[in-house]
């Protein structure tokens, strides 16, 4: 080396958790909302309005012949019993809509993560970034949601300002599980997973009616996946019958989030750093 | 600015870099000059801290490529092999989003970006989108972008491969403008023109090892003669020829489709041969190229 050091236009970055992140997550975050801005408005929408249809037909169509259920020994009317399932289900739809096949087109055919990786990004900046990206389309899609509950009533507690926060985490931890299992996929067959998975997940986690129907195994079941957190979550929240169990949760939530980021930056690292 | 000491790189058993050693000064031009599959872009990719070296001894700008990949990627400049731009965003974009990739500011990477499109000839597409452009361009905008974050050192992959050539000229006289103000270049190429062109010192590579490194005109005058007497029998006849012409010039290579005469004076040994009765359907004299060393070296030719 010379004695004149050059001083780079970029500033050089620490060593963060041995080369894995270069400390500018944002960057990435950035480019997401630039490259949105100036393509695909329209694709953003639509993911929106399936909960809505979902709501308005079974709300007022089936709400009219069912009534009122059971909820904690609380009587809740059918259109407020299932609005904040559909809820966590438009943050669960915006944050898989992102994670997954957007990721994979540009994991597989747009190179975008390895010229990232070409920059001083590491491969946690791009998993944070990415899955901040995936969660902000989830939350998006879940606030919008949660103003249409108002305007229908729907909305029973003034604990439902706490939903906000609540599918943002939901729409985090399907976020980062959506791209760690995209990161393992090579195929558009493979990508066919996913419907196999979501809907019958969609259907059965207390969505449009309570677990208490099924016999004791499935329900174990249904309580296995992520989404029946997030239905009852948020149902605790905008119908503010709280128990104990939103702690559970919550952890759910947490931990799912921090596998995915940790899963996803290692397969970024295997794949483009390897 | 590069030391290199034995590296490899083995994917599975497959050996793809096989120990290399060289090392690259600051404001050098160094060349990689090899033919595909040679292992030049693995090596590549093990500079730019994009590929974890099996063994060996790396250090790039003082540094561990293995370690502190973001640290030292922050002082390169980085040209794939294969175009990588980003086709969601549009050319000035391209520049923008790259700059902040490295933690940039708003106003510094505006700046430079149009520095840069003017420097690349690319100002008047600032707003186009990236899938339009020509082969040329994207090259051009792919350099553009390594040059953002002002890089101390840029790495080409095979710059000018696949483009015709009057975009190649327009491309190395664009490189040559940065070698002139300083900027350390190590490129890869498999054709012996360009790294003649742009290459103060090369390294010969073939299946994952160093075959002779030096200066072009070194390596030419340590490795060939002077001059070059190509003749041309026709496929059948050049074999049968080759034997009664064995003893003319220093070296002879007998290629399926001509002869090659390495001598220091081409014009007397082809007066020779025809002397012996051997009139070649087509001759030429020309002066020795890397094209030879790397025949001289391999017994093959660079591109096939
Ligand atoms: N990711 C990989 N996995 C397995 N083999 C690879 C991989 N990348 C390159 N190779 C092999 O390593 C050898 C060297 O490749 P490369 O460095 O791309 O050569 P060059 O750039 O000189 O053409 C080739 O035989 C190639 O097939
Ligand atoms: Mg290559």
């Amino acid at each position: 080396m010379t004695a004149a050091v050059r001083v780079s236009a970029a500033t050089a970055p620490k060593r963060r958790f041995g080369g894995m992140s270069g400390g500018n997550a944002r960057a990435v975050i950035e480019r997401g909302l630039r490259a949105t801005m100036s393509n695909n408005y329209l694709v953003v929408l639509s993911g929106f309005f399936e909960p809505v249809f979902y709501l308005l037909s079974m709300g007022i169509g089936l709400g009219g012949i069912i009534g009122a259920i059971d909820v904690d020994g609380a009587s809740v009317p059918y259109g407020a019993y299932i609005a904040p399932a559909l809820l966590a289900v438009s943050a669960m739809n915006g944050a898989i809509y992102d994670s997954t096949w957007n990721v994979f087109f540009k994991l597989n055919f747009g190179k975008l993560y390895q010229t990232m990786l070409l920059t001083s990004l590491g491969p946690l900046d791009v998993a944070v970034g990415e899955i901040t990206l995936a969660l902000l389309r989830g939350g998006v899609y879940a606030i919008g949601f949660l103003i249409v509950m108002q305007v229908m009533g729907l909305v029973l507690s003034p604990l439902a300002i706490l939903a906000i926060p609540a599918v943002i985490l939901i729409a985090a931890g399907f976020a980062s599980i959506g791209m760690a299992f995209t990161s393992y996929m090579k195929t558009f067959q493979q990508m066919d997973w996913l419907p196999m998975v979501m809907l019958p997940m969609f259907l059965f986690s207390a969505t449009f009616f309570p677990i208490t129907v099924y016999p004791e195994a499935i329900q174990i079941m249904v309580q296995c996946f992520p989404l029946w957190h997030g239905v009852e979550l948020i149902r605790m929240l905008t119908t503010g019958v709280v128990s104990s169990m939103i702690w559970v949760h919550i952890g759910y939530y947490v931990v799912m989030l921090g596998v995915g980021i940790v899963v996803v930056s290692r397969r970024l690292r295997a794949l483009f750093l390897g | 600015m590069i030391r290199a000491e034995n590296i490899a790189k083995k994917y599975g058993d497959f050996v793809a870099v096989d120990g290399i050693s060289f090392e690259v000064q600051r404001g050098e031009s160094f060349g990689l000059l090899g033919p595909n599959g040679a292992g030049k872009s693995t090596t590549m990719k093990m500079i730019a801290a994009v590929s974890t070296r099996t063994s060996g001894n790396l250090e790039v700008l003082g540094m561990d490529p293995n370690t502190d990949g973001p640290a030292i990627r922050s002082q390169l400049g980085v040209v794939p092999q294969e175009d990588n731009l980003d086709q969601e965003l549009r050319v000035r974009e391209n520049l923008i989003t790259y700059g902040r990739f490295f933690g940039m500011s708003h106003a510094a990477v505006a700046k430079r970006a149009d520095e840069l499109l003017e420097f690349a000839q690319l100002t008047d597409r600032a707003k186009s989108k990236v899938e339009p452009l020509s082969g040329g361009m994207k090259r051009r905008l792919t350099i553009a972008r390594s040059l953002m974050n002002d890089p101390q050192m840029l790495l080409l992959d095979e710059p000018t491969t696949g483009l015709d050539p009057q975009a190649r000229h327009i491309l190395w006289d664009r490189l040559f403008r940065l070698k002139e103000q300083g900027t350390t270049l190590v490129l890869t190429t498999h054709y012996m023109d360009e790294a003649e062109q742009l290459s103060d010192r090369i390294v010969v590579v073939d299946k994952g090892a160093i075959m002779a490194e030096g200066s072009p005109a070194q390596l030419i005058r340590q490795y060939s003669s002077k001059e070059v007497l190509e003749v041309r029998y026709g496929s059948d006849k050049n074999s049968t020829v080759a034997k009664s012409i064995a003893d003319v010039g220093e070296r002879q290579e007998i290629l399926p489709d001509r002869i090659l005469i390495y001598s220091d004076n081409g014009e007397r040994d082809l007066a020779e041969i025809t002397k012996r009765g051997h009139h070649p359907m087509t001759s030429l004299v020309r002066r020795s190229s890397l094209e030879d060393v790397f025949l001289r070296l391999t017994g093959r030719s660079l591109v096939e």
